[in-house]
Parts: structure tokens; C-alpha cells; sequence
């Protein structure tokens, strides 16, 4: 590895560092009270003894006085903050412990939340560079589509979304239809913008010069206007898998779904089980992170293959 | 140049007028523009900038429209010139598409022309060799340097059987080593196909040294002010600049850009 390369990964290593330090220190203030209640119910020493008594003061204080009880406060069942290592034993314990079918599995419910997202993804990608299309080629459809589709993305998605899986169960369709469609609203807008940035991208010498060659409108369409806009494609795409999933999640909520990373996040916050919400982020993050880093691996070959990268 | 040659005119504008409408007022871009170019003539458009040189071959190529006069290619309108593929035109920047490889690029305008597969492989090799790139079809064109860029878009403006070659100050942007190279190579390339060229510029010494024409115009109304038939033979050497009758058509055209000057 080159000496630039270490240097990159230290640098990586070193704020990944400070954040879990971080979170640790946090756990404490966040937990003690907690901790210190179960201390005094376990007959022990705590100082002051009464939960009335500390209820008003600070957390800070609380752990000053009380400097045992910071080992506990990273090892509660259910505290406010989990530490680092119980979020991490909870995925390890939810992913590679569990087998797939199991209902506590995460992979089970990211799979689920991940096949939503992908239908979601695929409607919204089409339904965009369509719409794109149609911007580009036609004045009327730019001064009409182009409006609705930038309010469509001011109504907060979880106004919307209980209204959406509503409207589709009354008419008979549920499971991951109405999902796909809540995260295709959300994943298709970057992709409108995105491909009508770069369907409009060749300057107008581009355009000058497939007019000499007398080329017709889809000529022009196929030759020029639709290479050009690979890499704005592919930007659009990468924040629209990430809007995609996003959708998912929030189409999951409403519903009360028993299956997928967003029931799991409202499983976790029903039973006040902490633990299992972060594990759940964490889950909906790294799954986040998968999908941008592949279709960021599709976009080097893509352009490397279309010659565009050098 | 021969008589019958010349009795042919493969461009001919009379009382051409072209005016702006912005909303800074009316820009009169040209203004009663008179001239006629012969078949296999080289003619230069030199003059500062807005004295409508690149307007005027545009208005050529239809890609702007006059709003007074007549103006004839190849005894057609522009446009009907136009959607008979009668020109290659060689814009200022090379604008060589970078997801093609520059055989993929000089193909460009023979896809949409409709030429056969093998047609399109014949006729790049052939322009190729024309502009002196061959081995150059595979590369990319970020792998090559702007005046090899150049040269390829040349060899995509010559790869279709249009008689007439535009070019809108090709070599404005490269420095004046490869420039005198690229002028050199010009002259031999216009000697091999008999093209009609119609070449815009801001140099003096380019215009002088290519044309067997240089038409002088001047801006604020774009106007012709000179059309000087160059008296230099057509085989010219670089070195052709440093003769007396070179340095005498220079001065008449720097006379001719004076004049236009002192109007406004």
C-alpha cells in the first residue's frame, strides 16, 4: 500500500475512533440514572439514596458521586444510549447467529426492506428518466410536469405515506407494492433533475454540429443527449437508492408491518428495546452504504467502458 | 486558377443582411454582404471580433438565418444546401465526443448519413491518413493533445462527400508551432481533395498564407470592407511568408482592418 493509502486509512481508523469514544462517554451521563435506580432497588449503596433526590440533579454530578456505576451504564438490558459493543453484539447475535428464516434474523428483514427498495428503485429510475425525456423534448411537459414534481418532494413522505398504503389496500393492493411505490416517489425526483441536467448538458456546438449532419431528433437523442447524461445518471441514482431505501423504511412504518427494518425500528421502540432500534439503524446504514458503494463500482465500469474516465 | 473552374460559384450572397433582435436593442450582425465564391477557391473571413465573420458562415451553413438578401449554395438555399449534407463544418474547439474513440467519432456523421459498415471503415482509414493520424482510431480522445484533436475533427468534417469545407477559426485555440503545421498541412490536404473551404480567423499571417481569397471585414454593422485575390502561387511553402509579395497582400489586409477601424 502506497504511504498516501496508510495515511487515508489512519485517518479513516482515527475518526472512527474518537466517534466510538465518544459514544462510550455519552452512555455514561445517558445511563446513569437508569443504572443508579436499579442499584438502589438491588439494596445497594447509592449516593444520594433516593430517586427523588436525584432526579433533578445532573447526570454529571450523578457520575461523580457515583464513579462504580460507570461500568453498568454500558451494560443495561434497556438503556437510553446503548454503548458501541451492545449495538455490535446485537447485529452479530441478529445476522450470522440466527438462521435467514428466522423472524429475529436482520437479514430476514433487510431482505425484505431490500427487495422493496429495489422494485421502489427500478419504478422510481424509469418513471425519471421517462419524465426526463419528456422535459427535454417537450416545452409543454417542462412547464407542466416540472412543478408538481418538485411539490411532490415538499409533502413530508411520512404525511404521505399512511395516506398511500391506504388508497392502495382499499383497492386491493397491499404487501410490497405499496412500499415500492412510496420509495419509487421518493427515489424518482434526483433522477428527473439529474437526467434533465444531463440530457441538456451538450453545448450548443454539440448541438450545431448534428444539425450540419442534418440528424434527425432521436438521432441526436441516442447519439448525443443520452451518452452525455451517463454521469449525471449515475449521481442521480446513487442519492436515489439511498431515497429508495429511505422509502422503504417509512413504507414499513404505517402499517404496523411485522416484517422489515422499519417494523423492527417500531418493535424496538414499542418495547423500549434501545438495542434493537440502533441495531436496526445500523442495519438500514450499512445496507445504505452497500448500494451507493455498488452502483459507484457499476459507474467506474460503465464509464471506464464508455472510455469517459481516464 | 482555371476558367472553368471559376465559372462555377458554389457561394453567392447579395445585399445579405442579419439582424439580432436582444434586449439591449437590434444588433445589425451583417450588413449588405456581397460576394461570390468559386468552386475549389480557399477564401479567409479576417476581420476583429463582432465584424460578423463567423456569423456570415453560419448563415453558409444554416445555422443562422439572414433577415435581407439572398444567399445561394450550390445554387440552393443554405438549408436545402444543408439537408443535402453539401458542407463539413470544423468548429473553433474540436468537440470530439469523449465516450468515442476517434474512428467511433469520425463515423458520427456517416451513422447518420446512413453509410454501410464497411463503407464507414474505408472512409475512416481513408480521412485518417488524410489528416495524418493513422493508428490514431482506437485511441480515446483525451489520449490525444489538442492539435491532434483538431485534426481529427477535420478528418470527421472531410469522412462525407460534402464539396465544402467550413471552418470557424479551427486553430484559434492551439499555439503557433502546431498552428504553422496544421496550416501547412491544410494547404496539402485542400491540394489532394479540391474542396471549396471557407475558413474564418484573426490572424493575418493564417489568412494570407492559406487563401487564394481574403475577404476583410469590419464590425458595428458587420461589413465586407476588402476582397483581395491573393497573387501568391499556389504552392507555398512556410517560408512563402517571408517574400515581398507576401508581406504586401499582409499589409493590404492590415490596411483593410485599419479602414474598418477608423469608422467607428
Amino acid at each position: 500500500m502506497t504511504s498516501a493509502g496508510i495515511r487515508a486509512v489512519w485517518a479513516v481508523l482515527t475518526v472512527v475512533g474518537v466517534i466510538i469514544l465518544f459514544w462510550y462517554a455519552a452512555s455514561v451521563p445517558m445511563n446513569i440514572k437508569g443504572v443508579l435506580t436499579e442499584f438502589e432497588r438491588a439494596g445497594e449503596q447509592v449516593d444520594p439514596p433516593k430517586a427523588v433526590d436525584r432526579r433533578d440533579m445532573s447526570e454529571f454530578e450523578l457520575v461523580f458521586d457515583n464513579p462504580y456505576a460507570i461500568d453498568e451504564t454500558w451494560d443495561q438490558d434497556r438503556p437510553r444510549l446503548p454503548a458501541p459493543h451492545q449495538v455490535a453484539e446485537e447485529l452479530w447475535e441478529t445476522t450470522v447467529e440466527k438462521k435467514i428464516t428466522s423472524k429475529r434474523s436482520l437479514i430476514y428483514h433487510a431482505w425484505v426492506t431490500l427487495s422493496a427498495t429495489m422494485l421502489g428503485f427500478a419504478i422510481g429510475t424509469g418513471l425519471g428518466i421517462l419524465l426526463a425525456v419528456g422535459i427535454v423534448h417537450s416545452r409543454v411537459m417542462d412547464l407542466s410536469v416540472m412543478p408538481w414534481a418538485i411539490v411532490s418532494q415538499t409533502i413530508p413522505i411520512i404525511a404521505l405515506a399512511p395516506m398511500i398504503i391506504v388508497v392502495l389496500y382499499s383497492i386491493g393492493i397491499q404487501g410490497i407494492i405499496p412500499k415500492a411505490i412510496i420509495s419509487a416517489y421518493l427515489s424518482f425526483f434526483p433522477v428527473v433533475v439529474g437526467m434533465v441536467k444531463g440530457l441538456r448538458s451538450p453545448d450548443a456546438m454539440q448541438l450545431d454540429l448534428l444539425r450540419t449532419y442534418n440528424a434527425s431528433r432521436s438521432q441526436g437523442f441516442w447519439k448525443l443527449r443520452l451518452p452525455a447524461s451517463m454521469p449525471y445518471l449515475f449521481t442521480s441514482l446513487k442519492i436515489g437508492i439511498a431515497a429508495s431505501l429511505v422509502g422503504a423504511i417509512v413504507g414499513e412504518l404505517p402499517t404496523g408491518a411485522v416484517a422489515g427494518l422499519g417494523a423492527r425500528l417500531l418493535a424496538g421502540s414499542y418495547y423500549g428495546q434501545t438495542v434493537q432500534i440502533w441495531s436496526a439503524l445500523f442495519a438500514a446504514a450499512i445496507l445504505a452504504a452497500c448500494l451507493v458503494g455498488l452502483l459507484g463500482v457499476l459507474e467506474r465500469l460503465v464509464l471506464k467502458r464508455m472510455g469517459m474516465s481516464q | 486558377m482555371s476558367e472553368a473552374a471559376s465559372n462555377q460559384a458554389v457561394v453567392q450572397a447579395q445585399g445579405l443582411d442579419l439582424t439580432f433582435q436582444t434586449n439591449d436593442g437590434p444588433i445589425h450582425a451583417l450588413k449588405d454582404v456581397n460576394l461570390t465564391v468559386d468552386k475549389g477557391e480557399f477564401v479567409s473571413f479576417i476581420g476583429p471580433s463582432g465584424c460578423g465573420k463567423t456569423t456570415f458562415l453560419r448563415c453558409i451553413a444554416a445555422l443562422e438565418t439572414p433577415t435581407g438578401g439572398t444567399l445561394t449554395v450550390n445554387g440552393m438555399t443554405p438549408d436545402e444546401a444543408r439537408r443535402n449534407r453539401a458542407y463539413g463544418y470544423v468548429f473553433q474547439a474540436a468537440g470530439l465526443y469523449p465516450w468515442r474513440t476517434i474512428a467511433k467519432n469520425i463515423k458520427l456523421p456517416l451513422e447518420i448519413m446512413g453509410y454501410s459498415a464497411a463503407e464507414q471503415d474505408e472512409r475512416v482509414k481513408n480521412v485518417l491518413e488524410l489528416v495524418d493520424l493513422e493508428g490514431f482510431g482506437g485511441k480515446f480522445p483525451w489520449q490525444l493533445s489538442g492539435g491532434m484533436q483538431q485534426r481529427a475533427s477535420i478528418a470527421r468534417a472531410l469522412a462525407f462527400d460534402a464539396d465544402i469545407l467550413l471552418m470557424d477559426e479551427p486553430f484559434g485555440a492551439l499555439d503557433e508551432i502546431v498552428r504553422d503545421h496544421l496550416n501547412e498541412q491544410l494547404l496539402a490536404l485542400w491540394a489532394r481533395t479540391e474542396k471549396t473551404i471557407g475558413f474564418v480567423t484573426h490572424s493575418i499571417p493564417e489568412a494570407v498564407y492559406l487563401s487564394t481569397k481574403i475577404v476583410v471585414m469590419s464590425p458595428r454593422p458587420g461589413r465586407i470592407t476588402d476582397v483581395i485575390d491573393s497573387p501568391l502561387p499556389k504552392e507555398r511553402p512556410l517560408d512563402i511568408r517571408d517574400t515581398p509579395e507576401f508581406i504586401e497582400v499582409a499589409h493590404r489586409v492590415r490596411e483593410g482592418l485599419r479602414a474598418g477601424h477608423t469608422d467607428d
